[in-house]
């Protein structure tokens, strides 16, 4: 298993051919109490950089966007049921869905955990 | 970005507390300490103290201080009585609203509380229109709202409890002289407090002391004024919009009805009469996506007919609210809306406001 994490503050955990993508502790804390949370439907397509979902705090709207391309696999109807997992646990339950990705390659250029924690608690 | 934001007088306070800063009006501002849901619901059940000092302060002068400002204002203030406040509408010539204000007599002069991203230009329009003023830049302004605000600042200044709401007076507050009205932005009883800057921290520590008050940032701040159904300037209020449409009619009182002589008379006279082409009006959408400002309503071919002003979540409700200007036809509460955002559609409906409540403790309760 690794772990990875991009500038827009979202994070990829690959198992095998099989990413999971959620917003990071970093993230949840700048949005600010999560009201609404929309994950991407089983089956779609997804390339690298399109939007992919949809969180929203109480101030304002946020897309959450492909990390990397791939199939979606499964949607976490958890956090459109109670959105404020994501603030409660990021990393963890408040996920948003998993690809099956389509080209490994693409993990290449993101940075890993000690990177990611390292250049955002500068921002 | 030059860096030419203004500073509070609470600004170190703010930080200390841990408040997390924004740019706001020109200054930098506090938008939440711990969370804006969490002060919001704090404030509707206990109280909360917001700095509110980037707002204009102004003292208008003068013998006839109230015919000057009745030629701006459509609202009633000869009649006003000492130590009174009036909600009311600066206005351009054509009936546009330039702001939104409080004024209050006090003795022989007009106290005018004005929002902070207009008041350069307010203060501009009394000055060409040589109506005289004092700005009462180093005058904080601290806002205590909440339903246990009473039992927290009588605690310090025990004659507050005195006043009724849109009623104000001179009071001794942690040893200096503060200005104390009770009115305020959220819908909540509550007091808007006027101390010189230097004394604001000593106040605002003061009143933290007690644990009824939390610090409470813009955020919440919008969100409360937002279920009160109070329209926020710039957003739900700018120069094309007339008090008539912005449904604030009751800001225009019965002899400046019959009488006009403010600017823009004509045209808000006769849209009395005859009706606005649209109004603002409150409403609710299905689900729990916020639709925020900017979104449109549509009708069935996909026409706009209005649009939001602005929007959210509403922390007390826990669901989405916001305000916009509709076609007077489709203005009636229960009325079925669609609305469109980012090419998504959304249903909503009209809604009477205020969406929660409104608390105040007027004369005679």
């Amino acid at each position: 298993m690794s772990l990875y994490f991009t500038k827009e503050h979202e994070w990829i955990r690959v198992e095998g051919d099989t990413a999971t993508v959620g917003i990071s502790e970093h993230a949840q804390s700048a949005l600010g109490d999560i009201v609404f949370a929309e994950a991407p439907e089983v089956g779609r397509t997804l390339n690298k950089g399109d939007e992919a979902a949809v969180v929203e705090s109480v101030k304002a709207a946020s897309d959450v966007y492909a990390p990397v391309s791939g199939e979606v696999v499964e949607s976490n109807g958890a956090i459109a049921d109670e959105p404020a997992l994501i603030n409660t646990d990021p990393e963890g339950e408040g996920w948003f869905f998993k690809l099956r990705l389509t080209d490994t390659s693409e993990l290449d250029g993101l940075m890993d955990e000690a990177s990611y924690r390292e250049w955002s608690s500068k921002l | 970005m030059a860096d030419e934001l203004n500073t509070l007088p609470l600004d170190g306070w703010h930080r200390a507390r841990g408040g997390r800063m924004v740019p706001f009006a020109g200054y930098r501002m506090p938008v939440q300490y711990e969370g804006i849901m969490a002060e919001h619901l704090w404030v509707r059940e206990h109280a909360g103290l917001f700095d509110v000092s980037h707002m204009g302060q102004l003292v208008v002068h003068g013998a006839d201080a109230d015919a000057a400002l009745e030629r701006r204002l459509p609202g009633e203030l000869r009649a006003l009585k000492d130590g009174r406040l009036r909600y009311s509408l600066l206005l351009n010539d054509a009936g546009g609203i330039v702001d939104d204000l409080m004024a209050t007599r006090r003795g022989d002069h007009f106290y005018v509380v004005v929002n902070g991203a207009t008041k350069h230009g307010d203060m501009a329009l009394l000055k060409s229109d040589g109506v005289p003023y004092t700005y009462l830049e180093s005058q904080a302004l601290l806002a205590l709202q909440g339903p246990r605000a009473v039992e927290a600042l009588a605690a310090l200044a025990p004659e507050v409890e005195g006043l009724v709401f849109m009623q104000g007076g001179a009071f001794t507050l942690c040893g200096v002289e503060a200005w104390i009205s009770r009115s305020g932005y959220t819908g909540e009883d509550g007091f808007e407090i006027s101390v010189p800057a230097s004394a604001a921290e000593t106040v605002a520590e003061a009143l933290t002391a007690s644990e009824l008050v939390k610090p409470i940032g813009l955020g919440a701040r919008d969100s409360l004024r937002l279920e009160a159904g109070l329209p926020l300037y710039g957003h739900d209020l700018d120069e094309q919009t007339t008090p008539v449409m912005a449904d604030l009619t009751f800001a225009i009182n019965k002899r400046r009805r019959e009488e006009g002589g403010f600017a823009g008379a004509e045209r808000i006279l006769a849209e009395l009469g005859q009706g606005p082409v649209q109004r603002r009006v409150g409403f609710t959408v299905e689900g729990r996506q916020p639709v925020r400002e900017g979104a449109r309503v549509i009708d069935d071919e996909g026409n706009e007919v209005g649009r939001v002003t602005s929007g959210g979540f509403s922390p007390s409700l826990q669901k989405p609210i916001g305000m916009g200007y509709i076609a007077a036809a489709l203005a009636e509460p229960g009325t079925r809306l669609t609305l469109e955002q980012r090419g998504k559609l959304f249903t909503g409906e009209v809604a009477a406001i205020p969406f929660v409540p409104h608390r105040y403790v007027r004369k005679g309760a």
